[in-house]
């Protein structure tokens, strides 16, 4: 076959590939749109309860005004840092807790069935007692944010621990590596990108811990929209507030992606 | 004078419910600058007489001296190759054979240095600053061998360095390791289930028998065969007249050795 053809053939892939994304695309916006007017209708002509279920037009306008005046964006800054920095709280706690728990194999085993109940308890369910140690405030919510991905992170980082092949520890042993140097060496970057991957999920489970320590207690925050626009009966701003936390719980997934595919890049 | 001595040395491996003899009562010594090879089928203990003279784990019984003090009270380097490289994918060629230095810290310029000059030696020196991926297997146990003789160690363990390469680069592989040890005047052990890498390399030959591990027979390299390159070796008519020797005594000891000696712990068993 002459290079020509495979020229042709190739070019016929490349298309066949971009008609494939272009048809999800418009499918993807095809469900959005009728989404957002199924309920509109849904919503005018009363086959819901516009007071309770509101409308994307009520929402639209309430949303622009709160922008537009500036009054939603402490609560959106509120909630934002609460999230940031219970998850980032989350994950390193767990990988310091692994990490201590690799370097004491006795430590280890006692604290098992700790771990075990701490990891099957629903963690929310702690709120009260937070709140009631803590105190009413920041500090509360945002251990709420980190003690939700704090348990699974030390359980997956410490299984990924122990998953290095021993071998690689054998190396460094035999040029008479500590337990330290081994740990740096081999078994922390081996398990980076474990670590990496509980990002992920850590992003979303700080959310649910945020915005349930909002509901509990808080002045401020998008989880206090909701619980207030639900109190005052005001359920647009309760639509709305969801919205916010869907974009913004939404980007900062993307962020974590983008930070994960560098750091694979970066760390080999 | 006697470099490497084990004497009467066991291993046992225990688990919760039996306990497994992995080696009885294993004696030979190794002289300075010499070559021996411990040959055997797989299971009969041989990698952990290496993994007992790197220090790595306890023997449960005997006692292991290196130039005549005991293993763990002996500062002196010692040398491990493993059957595949176990390069550090996320370091650089130049970084991963500096490991040792660097765990020793006794990494300077000048050792710099030594080990670029060492990869180039082996044919490396243009991939220093790549990674690990982007190497073949031969490239990446010569990497290996690099980062174990960099150290200087007095001693070098080799366990099946050579088992995971292709037949070809694992003969041109033999004449490197061999060539390189013998003119850093280095002792080695080898580990092997290979007879012809057995002849070729080693000056000694320690046949063994397994469960529980422990020397059945002891062949020496004619002198000749010994100042051969290994690929020259296998042409060599002595050659064959060893491989012979060698395999008539492991069939022997195949048809010999009995069922797997694992003795359960009796009240566990009951139960």
């Amino acid at each position: 076959m002459n290079p020509k053809s495979d020229l042709y053939l190739f070019e016929n892939y490349k298309n066949k590939l971009k008609r494939e994304k272009k048809i999800i695309i418009s499918w993807q916006v095809i469900i959005l749109i009728s989404f957002f007017a199924i309920w509109e209708i849904a919503s005018r002509l009363y086959w819901v309860d516009p007071l309770l279920f509101s409308s994307p037009s009520k929402v639209v306008d309430l949303l622009i005004s709160k922008f537009s005046d500036g009054s939603i964006l402490p609560h959106v800054q509120v909630t934002l840092f609460e999230t940031v920095l219970g998850f980032i709280l989350g994950t390193i706690l767990g990988i310091i807790i692994a990490t201590l728990l690799w370097f004491s194999d006795r430590l280890s085993k006692i604290m098992d069935p700790y771990l075990v109940i701490m990891n099957a308890m629903p963690k929310v369910a702690l709120g009260p007692i937070i709140i009631v140690a803590l105190g009413p405030g920041y500090v509360s919510i945002i251990a709420m944010g980190a003690i939700i991905s704090v348990v699974i992170t030390t359980l997956v980082v410490y299984s990924g621990f122990r998953e290095v092949d021993p071998n690689y520890e054998k190396v460094l042993k035999s040029f008479g590596a500590s337990q330290i140097q081994c740990f740096k060496e081999a078994i922390f970057p081996a398990t980076l990108p474990t670590m990496i991957s509980t990002l992920k999920v850590n992003v979303g489970l700080s959310w649910v811990g945020v915005i349930v320590g909002e509901f509990l207690v808080s002045k401020q925050g998008l989880g206090y929209l909701i619980v207030y626009g639900f109190q005052v009966f005001d359920f647009t701003l309760v639509m709305s507030s969801l919205i916010v936390i869907a974009i913004v719980a939404g980007i900062m997934y993307k962020i974590v992606e983008k930070i994960e595919s560098w750091l694979i890049k970066h760390t080999g | 004078m006697s470099f490497l001595t084990l004497d009467h040395v066991s291993h046992h491996y225990f688990s919760k419910n039996n306990y497994t003899k992995a080696l009885d009562n294993i004696s030979f010594s190794v002289k300075d600058g010499e070559f021996i090879a411990l040959l055997g089928p797989s299971g009969c203990g041989k990698s952990t007489i290496l993994s007992i003279i790197a220090g790595i784990i306890k023997q449960t019984a005997g006692e292991v001296l290196l130039e005549g003090k005991l293993i763990n009270d002996s500062d002196l380097a010692i040398g491990y190759m493993l059957q595949q490289d176990y390069l550090f994918p996320w370091k650089t060629i130049k970084e991963n054979s500096l490991i040792g230095p660097k765990i020793g810290r006794s990494k300077t310029s000048e050792v710099e240095n030594e080990a670029l000059k060492m990869l180039k030696e082996v044919g490396l020196s243009n991939v220093a600053n790549s990674y690990p991926n982007a190497l073949s297997g031969g490239m990446r146990q010569r990497v290996a061998l690099v980062r174990t003789l960099i150290t200087d160690p007095k001693i070098l363990l080799l366990d099946e360095p050579f088992s995971a390469l292709d037949y070809q680069t694992k003969l041109k592989l033999e004449d490197l390791v061999s060539q390189l040890l013998r003119s850093y005047h280095k002792t080695a052990v080898l580990v092997t289930h290979d007879i012809g890498e057995a002849i070729s390399m080693s000056d000694r030959i320690l046949v063994m028998d397994s469960n529980p591990g422990s020397i059945a027979k002891i062949f020496e390299v004619p002198l000749e065969l010994r100042n051969e390159t290994p690929f020259l070796v296998r042409k060599h008519p002595k050659y064959q007249i060893l491989f012979d020797r060698i395999w008539d005594e492991l069939n022997k000891n195949e048809s010999t050795s009995g069922q797997t000696k694992v003795v359960s712990n009796q009240n566990e068993s009951q139960i």
